[in-house]
């Protein structure tokens, strides 16, 4: 673990602590310097190097009934983010999504008011913050702008306030953010339900931003005189407008 | 030659001790196995969906993470200031023509390869965890300090991370699952000192090189005591 020149046997150790055994060539340390090279060069061109990886791969792990696959670390994959302890299920008997604050009319919709509401479908990538994302995620569910006109936000609203059933976690939107097309209150994801894990029965997928403020586990929607900065932008700064490609000192690819 | 001295006579008796292992290096050995599970366990939870599920708490379990990963590289660095340690970790840096044979050799155990201290599977553990740990502390601290890097290596860190964790998981699987199969081994580790006929069976040449040590340095106490403080492997150290 020392850094000094691999083949120069005069400067192996101490010589009055070399082992009368310790003749030799010094291996391992031309195999910690040689893995250390490697990882440096991994570190260069490893980004190459995974989305050719997870092109090849990626498909064959989303038909992979064992889900072994999903264990080798491609980058390609979601993973599974909670800030809280383990989160209660929810289900269509007790599912409740509450939209008030600054608004003329509160509302409460059950799993089964939302599914018969008009959805809309994406296919859009996912992308996290920390780096990875998933390619062409089918989600389909309610727009937000459509709860927002039904509940006819007040005079002084300006932005949206999420908050979880986890308890802890919440986000926030402008309200002109929350009104484009591609913000949907989701209740598919990956072609069925959203399921428990990923924040089922309903979570938000904010297509244009970050990971982070999809909020998973949804159930409020509170209209705010201001933007109120949320979980990760408390805990860990990062940027309000989560613009994917265009905020927290990132250059992805923009996800429209 | 040796076949007066101590450790040549004691065949009869199996409870005679060789020292193998100093207080300082055991040390080391308990703190980073403990920062080694700490830092598996904790890696499997925020990598793998079905382990994070039920236990969540993400910021607690990545601090504990990044806690332990720094600290087993402290842990390993501080016990350079034994001499013992330096010594061993000298023995296990060199690989001599007999260790390449001793890893062709299809069954490892013929006599006719001698073993010293560390056999060439040890000393190519040692090194290659060395060079994973030396990797992953790298890595990590891009992945830790966001401004350190630009994005593009920050991915690649983050890459080489979870490649270099995985192997360095194996490694240690296989460290632990030959420890499991030989009680003569864990015992060297956990008390300091091994039988005699334990060392002769799978580190003749090591043994040889004590008789060796205690013939050239007969003012030295005799080596084969179980309470011996110090063994004659370091002769001026």
């Amino acid at each position: 673990m020392d850094t000094d020149p691999p083949n120069d046997s005069a400067t192996a150790g101490p010589p009055d602590v070399a082992p009368p055994a310790g003749n030799g060539s010094p291996i391992g340390r031309r195999i910690v310097l040689g893995l250390a090279a490697l990882g440096a060069a991994g570190v260069v061109g490893g980004r190459a190097i995974q989305d050719r990886l997870a092109k090849v791969i990626a498909p064959i792990q989303h038909a992979d009934p064992t889900g072994l696959i999903s264990l080798l670390p491609l980058g390609a994959t979601f993973r599974y983010y909670s800030v809280t302890g383990s989160v209660p299920s929810r289900d269509a008997t007790d599912y409740r999504l509450d939209v008030g604050g600054l608004v003329h009319t509160p509302m409460s919709y059950t799993l089964t008011d939302l599914e018969n509401m008009p959805q809309t479908t994406l296919v859009r990538d996912f992308q996290c913050v920390t780096g990875w994302r998933v390619p062409e995620v089918h989600w389909s569910g309610v727009r937000l702008s459509d709860l927002l006109d039904a509940a006819q936000p007040g005079v002084g609203a300006t932005a949206i306030r999420f908050g979880s059933f986890d308890g802890t976690y919440t986000e926030s939107l402008t309200l002109e953010q929350a009104r484009r097309s591609d913000v949907l209150v989701a209740l598919q994801m990956l072609g069925h339900p959203v399921t428990h894990d990923h924040g089922g029965p309903v979570r938000m997928y904010v297509a244009p931003m970050y990971g982070y403020k999809s909020t998973k586990w949804l159930s409020s929607i509170e209209l705010t005189a201001g933007v109120v900065p949320g979980y990760w932008e408390n805990e860990g700064n990062y940027d309000v407008d989560g613009w994917i490609g265009d905020s927290n000192g990132r250059d992805d690819e923009p996800v429209d | 030659m040796g076949e007066t001295m101590s450790l040549s006579t004691d065949r009869g008796r199996p409870t005679t001790l060789v020292k193998r292992f100093s207080r300082a290096e055991r040390a080391v050995h308990r703190a980073v196995a403990v920062l080694m599970l700490t830092c598996i366990a904790t890696a499997a939870i925020l990598y793998n969906g079905f382990l994070s599920a039920p236990i969540g708490h993400r910021r607690l379990v990545k601090l504990i993470h990044v806690f332990t990963g720094f600290a087993l590289p402290i842990v390993i660095v501080l016990g350079v200031a034994s001499a013992a340690y330096r010594s061993d970790l000298g023995r296990l840096n060199r690989f001599s023509p007999a260790d390449w044979r001793w890893l062709r050799t299809r069954s490892r155990r013929e006599a006719a390869i001698p073993v010293g201290k560390f056999n060439a599977g040890q000393k190519l553990n040692t090194a290659l965890s060395g060079g994973a740990i030396v990797v992953l502390l790298g890595t990590g601290t891009l992945m830790y300090f966001p401004d350190l890097a630009r994005l593009a290596w920050r991915t690649g860190a983050t890459f080489v991370h979870d490649w270099f964790a995985l192997a360095l998981g194996l490694l240690v699987v296989g460290h632990i699952s030959y420890a499991v199969r030989d009680p003569g081994s864990r015992r060297g580790m956990r008390s300091g000192s091994v039988t005699t006929t334990w060392a002769r069976t799978h580190h003749a040449a090591w043994v040889d090189e004590l008789i060796a040590a205690e013939t050239t340095a007969a003012t030295q106490p005799p080596t084969v005591i179980a309470s011996s403080v110090r063994p004659p492997v370091y002769p001026s150290g």
